[in-house]
């Protein structure tokens, strides 16, 4: 059985220019030991998907369908049993390292704080767990770090203290809200390849949140791409870096600016924005963006299952699709000739 | 070659902070740009590259004068801005406009986009006629790639990459000869990132601009670069022509930035694991290293790097290297 079954999972939004569905109809699995990439860009859903999941909605949001870990739905428990196991079995580190952690404390209180409460240890147990863990994230000096505030640490070494609190109960499950995004490359690769190895060590299940495909290339065991609050592709890492089936996934992973291809040619885009939540074109969601849109684009697209057990939301058979438009002429669609 | 445009010879700006408290008032001297010298001609573009805390914004502000460097001089067209009055370098941000990282902060939310697109027009025209105004602003607005009849909504009604346009849009209405681009895109989508570069790039060889391009990922800069100055602590280390810069980097700070770029393919990310990155944070920058600055995180350090400071110089090709070991390391990719 799966560590967390995801069912038919919708989260809407009430605002006052009408109501936004955030998420539709999400149906996905984590298994033991395994990573999911949730992919996707700014408001495609993927983190109001997993706080539905951790039962962290803002007010005006609401959630149906089920999320069933370890047995128990998520979304049907009372608060009290969803505070025992967010923290202790289910884990996240959220995206934003400067903001997650409270300027007044030192990063000592915040690490036995957790451990305190969940595990019931002592407090100098608490400090040596704290410690511990700090070390294993890569912290130098960490007997004397612990006591520090977290203006005293640096963007990647605050992330590091991110990741060593969202371990330091031995969760199951880690989510991870884009753990690197607000971080150089240089730490981002760090942290990247850190939370890669610490799963690893560790056996547990990790859902990773980016907007990046490049990003979780390494790390990754499967990936739900998702857009404008839709799965859209699902497959493993390889059914989707190479074999991607979904035009918005082939744009994604082409619109990644990449060191070993000729520096001459244009970068490849993902024409247009993002659609409107309160404002879907109908059938395809993707439709007004895709290269390859037609007539039957017109229709909802199912999720489709291919051969291989990828499942695509696309009527077209990328394997055997003929209508390949030039690619040259799809730049900048509004661009006039004028120049002042 | 033609004249260069811009001429940034030596350029430093400190920070100085206190600390201890009233009593025991100390000075700390942060050199955030430390002796940068470049050189920009028209119509091209030079990519300045770093992580957070090289300097590079500092860099961008001191060369339009938001920030009065301690030291060096900026030759816009022969004239050293450094030496102008305030209302004499108000003129000259006709020539030189920058666009900002954060879109969406970066604009008012209470105007419009017309109003912020042709807010320079305003300053610095306030007799333009109010028709030929909203002509421009429209246009510009087609130019960048946004609707004209976009023109009275508000930020919060754009995405980030729109907002962005927006930005660009404000920076060139001017007529600019120089835009200088302040990590346009890192705060978008990876999906929204290309089309912005690509947009740039457009308009440069449309309207002839000189760019500089800051970003903190190599494989940003790549497309749109001729030539990459690459900075680490306020110091250059390294400035190529940009096909040299990447099949061959002289500096072993550059080959370590460009092995942490990731790569969107998982076989090839696999084996690039082997190599190993660069380890640990950048050392504090009240108290930088000794010698080399890079040499606490070098893989090639050798003893002369802790004592002697490598100058910036000039190799057989032409490129630019601050390393005491640039001739004898080969670091292709």
């Amino acid at each position: 059985m799966a560590l967390l079954e995801v069912t038919d999972l919708q989260v809407q939004f009430e605002t006052p220019e009408g109501v936004v569905e955030a998420v539709t109809g999400m149906d996905f699995c984590v298994e033991t030991g395994e990573t999911l990439a949730i992919v996707g860009e700014s408001g495609a859903g993927k983190s109001q998907l997993v706080m539905a999941i951790m039962g962290l909605l803002a007010e005006n949001g609401s959630a149906s369908g089920r999320a069933d870990f370890k047995g128990q739905d998520l979304m049907q428990i009372s608060p009290r049993q969803l505070n025992n196991i967010r923290g202790r079995e289910i884990a996240m580190i959220f995206q934003d390292p400067m903001t997650s952690l409270n300027p007044f404390l030192t990063i000592e209180k915040q690490m036995t704080e957790v451990v305190m409460h969940h595990q019931g240890l002592r407090k100098h147990e608490a400090r040596a767990h704290a410690v511990e863990m700090l070390r294993a994230v890569r912290i130098p000096d960490p007997e004397e770090r612990v006591k520090q505030y977290p203006h005293e640490y640096s963007g990647g070494m605050r992330q590091r203290v991110m990741i060593a609190m969202g371990l330091l109960c031995e969760p199951d499950l880690l989510i991870a809200d884009e753990p690197s995004t607000a971080l150089d490359v240089t730490v981002q690769a760090q942290i990247t390849q850190l939370v890669g190895e610490l799963r690893e060590k560790s056996h547990m299940s990790m859902i990773l949140i980016t907007h990046d495909l490049a990003v979780v290339a390494e790390i990754c065991d499967r990936i739900i791409v998702m857009y404008a609050g839709e799965m859209v592709e699902t497959g493993t890492v390889d059914d989707i870096f190479y074999h991607p089936r979904h035009p918005y996934t082939q744009g994604l992973l082409e619109s990644v600016p990449r060191l070993d291809r000729p520096s001459d040619d244009e970068l490849h885009t993902i024409p247009g924005n993002p659609p409107n939540l309160l404002d879907l074109p109908s059938g395809c969601r993707f439709r007004d963006r895709c290269i390859r849109s037609r007539e039957i684009c017109r229709e909802k697209p199912p999720l489709q299952i291919r051969e291989d057990g990828c499942m695509s939301r696309c009527f077209i058979d990328m394997d055997n699709d003929e209508f390949l438009p030039d690619r040259g002429d799809k730049g900048e669609e509004n661009a006039g000739e004028d120049s002042p | 070659m033609s004249e260069p445009v811009l001429r940034v010879q030596d350029l430093a700006v400190n920070f100085i902070s206190h600390t201890g408290g009233l009593m025991r008032r100390r000075e700390r001297v942060l050199r955030a740009v430390n002796g940068i010298s470049f050189e920009l001609h028209p119509g091209e573009t030079i990519g300045i590259v770093g992580e957070s805390g090289s300097g590079k914004s500092t860099l961008a502000r001191a060369i339009l004068g938001l920030i009065q460097p301690n030291r060096g001089r900026v030759m816009w067209l022969g004239e050293n801005l450094t030496e102008l009055e305030e209302e004499a370098l108000r003129q000259k941000r006709k020539e030189i406009q920058i666009v900002f990282q954060d879109p969406i902060a970066s604009l008012n939310p209470r105007m419009t986009a017309g109003d912020i697109i042709s807010e320079p027009l305003w300053t610095f025209y306030p007799n333009m006629a109010r028709l030929q105004v909203e002509e421009r602003t429209r246009g510009m607005m087609k130019m960048v790639g946004l609707l004209p009849n976009q023109i009275n909504r508000y930020p919060h009604e754009f995405s980030g990459g729109q907002c962005q346009r927006i930005g660009i849009a404000r920076a060139l209405v001017l007529n600019p000869r120089l835009v200088i681009c302040d990590e346009p895109v890192s705060a978008l989508d990876v999906s929204i990132q290309a089309q912005i570069v690509n947009l740039l790039q457009d308009l440069q060889k449309k309207l002839g601009l000189a760019l500089i391009f800051v970003a903190h990922d190599l494989s940003v800069v790549k497309h749109i670069s001729d030539r990459v100055m690459v900075m680490y602590m306020g110091c250059s280390m390294e400035v190529s022509v940009r096909d040299a810069l990447y099949h061959r980097p002289l500096h072993p700070y550059t080959s370590a930035l460009m092995k942490s770029v990731p790569i969107p393919d998982p076989k090839l990310a696999a084996a690039a694991r082997q190599d190993s990155w660069l380890t640990g944070d950048m050392p504090s920058p009240y108290a930088p290293p000794k010698g080399c600055i890079f040499h606490t995180r070098c893989p090639y350090k050798v003893k002369r790097c802790e004592a002697d400071v490598p100058a910036l110089r000039r190799m057989e090709n032409g490129d630019w290297v601050a390393c005491h070991r640039a001739e004898e390391l080969d670091l292709s990719i």
